[in-house]
């Protein structure tokens, strides 16, 4: 127990713990609440508990090799991890990436986008007491999940996305299932809107809660939706487009009330537009050509030329035991993950292992508003704070 | 860009790096704060964000550790690095939240992994690791398996050879 001044003279204060083990803080964050009465006086988040020191493993591994690793950071979008991680790497290498094979890493990552957004929303809204809109959304996900598994084999951790291109040719049949689940969806998210934007429990939970302005969510480095809404479009994929995403047309939507109910909104919208993206990056993938860059001793031959070209297997061999050797230098590089801005570094000193690989994780760097936002709120408003903010504790720790 | 600071302060610039179509700028230690607090208010600068901050282990070489605060400019579309070189014995620099106040945990990151003291910061606590943990993991010269001992046990090795 600690005193402190308010503004009726000295009071008594509580200090409540709250995590590691509590179903809203979406993970095992620990957040340190001085209470007076039912009023947040200050919070001190308390991170680490999810700690693996994924940017040391990275130094261990050979640059194909610590794909794998990305896609355990932020479990609910593998797939952005693995192209911000082959993104760096690609720029640190000068490769060039075919367009088709850009093309199916913008349809993957989209859809991932749409996925993640499902999680959040269907988490939040049973944070506030709405059990059935978890139960649709995580319905949808489903759907997702299961085009993902055709592409990758895996419902998760895809490691889909490689350096120098794609893992995997697009299996067949994926048309139909994309086109079925694009068909789905706009109804099913009217769905959720109809069940949540205009519930009376919903809006008094959410709105007016968790204000910050613009300038604090600019100081504060936050990104993404919870920057959007706050009024300033800041989006990678408009700012510093990469991997063709310039090629496509989408709005960056945007609110200026900055309160929960905004990134709400913002979130609900951003998944309509990723479905506009998922369907124009449907029209202009080809049906044939290549999905991996030709680099020999860097990726890997095919298994036709393995058989049939010496080189190519000598290739084949280097690559998987000793690697390849990027030339000296650092490159960083920056996507919009659901969260925000998800950016890799990566420093080369021209060995077959990263010198230093680190991820800006936005869900990390978001959090540190999360004082600003709750101090003077309710209790109950912490956890629409901290769901709002949407974190996922395998980044936030690494 | 550069030549813009080289204006300002003939000394501001020690190394301009370009590579890959990024820019960085190399800084020396002493005046890494008056540079930040430019790039964030000259009106042909404008970088309001800071996005990032990443240490780097030359060990052995020296000077050791290399600071890069990576800074975008929401207004002008722009990003660039800023870079501090910092030797081994005294891995010291100045702090840059009164500039950003994001750089907060971005700093203390970089001390909780490497050890490296940010002057004036208002919180310099470790914050992933547990309060009473010993060395800096991410500094070259601490071994990937940690310093614990790991039992042996016949027919397993330990993870990293």
């Amino acid at each position: 127990m600690t005193t402190v001044e308010t503004a009726t003279g000295a009071t008594k204060t509580m200090v409540l713990n709250m995590g590691p083990q509590h179903p809203s803080t979406h993970g095992v964050l620990r957040v340190l609440l001085e209470l007076d009465g039912e009023t947040v006086v200050r919070a001190v988040p308390d991170l680490g508990y999810l700690h693996t020191g994924i940017e040391k493993s990275c130094e261990d591994k050979t640059y194909s090799q610590a794909i794998t690793l990305t896609d355990r950071m932020d479990y609910l979008n593998p797939l952005g991890n693995n192209l911000v991680y082959c993104l760096a790497v690609e720029k640190l290498l000068g490769l060039e990436i075919p367009k088709r094979a850009q093309y199916v890493r913008v349809m993957m990552v989209e859809l991932q986008r749409i996925s993640s957004h499902l999680v959040w929303l269907g988490t939040h809204a049973i944070d506030m007491g709405a059990m059935s809109v978890f139960l649709y959304c995580f319905r949808e996900r489903e759907e997702i999940l299961k085009i993902f598994e055709m592409f990758a084999g895996q419902r998760m951790m895809t490691s889909y996305i490689r350096i120098g291109g794609l893992a995997l040719e697009p299996p067949a049949g994926w048309r139909a299932a994309v086109e079925r689940f694009l068909k789905m969806m706009p109804s099913r998210i009217d769905d959720y809107e109809s069940l949540l934007t205009g519930n009376r429990i919903w809006m008094g939970r959410l709105q007016g809660v968790g204000y910050i302005s613009p300038e604090d969510a600019v100081a504060l480095s936050m990104t993404g939706p919870t920057l959007r809404a706050a009024g300033i479009p800041y989006d990678n994929r408009k700012m510093f487009p990469y991997s063709s995403y310039d090629e496509f047309e989408f709005d960056v939507p945007t609110r200026t009330e900055s309160d929960c109910f905004a990134r709400y909104m913002v979130r609900v919208l951003e998944m309509r537009e990723s479905l506009k993206i998922v369907r124009q990056a449907m029209a202009k993938i080809t049906d044939s050509g290549p999905v991996r860059t030709e680099a020999p001793g860097i990726v890997p031959p095919s298994r036709e030329k393995m058989k049939t070209e010496m080189e190519a297997l000598i290739y084949h061999f280097k690559i998987f035991t000793e690697g390849f050797s990027p030339a000296p230098g650092e490159a960083f590089v920056t996507v919009e993950s659901p969260r925000g801005e998800l950016g890799c570094f990566i420093a080369s000193d021209g060995s077959p292992k990263p010198l230093r690989a680190h991820f800006r994780s936005p869900s990390y760097i978001n959090l540190q508003a999360l004082p600003k936002l709750v101090t003077g709120q309710l209790i109950s408003d912490v956890v629409a704070c901290i769901g709002t903010i949407d974190i996922v504790l395998g980044e936030v720790d690494r | 860009m550069a030549e813009q600071l080289r204006a300002w302060n003939p000394n501001a610039i020690e190394e301009v790096i370009e590579f890959r179509g990024e820019t960085t700028l190399v800084l020396p230690r002493k005046i890494l704060r008056a540079v930040a607090e430019r790039c964030r208010d000259h009106a042909e600068l404008q970088f309001n964000l800071i996005t990032d901050a990443v240490c780097v282990d030359r060990f052995p070489h020296e000077p050791r550790f290399e600071v890069n605060y990576h800074l975008v400019s929401i207004p002008r579309k722009d990003k660039i690095r800023l870079k501090v070189r910092l030797a081994g014995s005294d891995p010291v620099v100045d702090t840059l939240v009164p500039i950003w106040p994001g750089a907060n945990w971005l700093e203390r990151e970089v001390f909780d992994l490497f050890g490296i003291r940010f002057a004036g910061h208002p919180d310099l606590r470790r914050i992933l690791l547990p309060e009473d943990w010993e060395g800096y993991p991410l500094r070259k010269d601490y071994p990937v398996e940690g310093f614990r001992d790991v039992p042996m046990m016949t027919g397993f090795r330990k993870s990293s050879v």
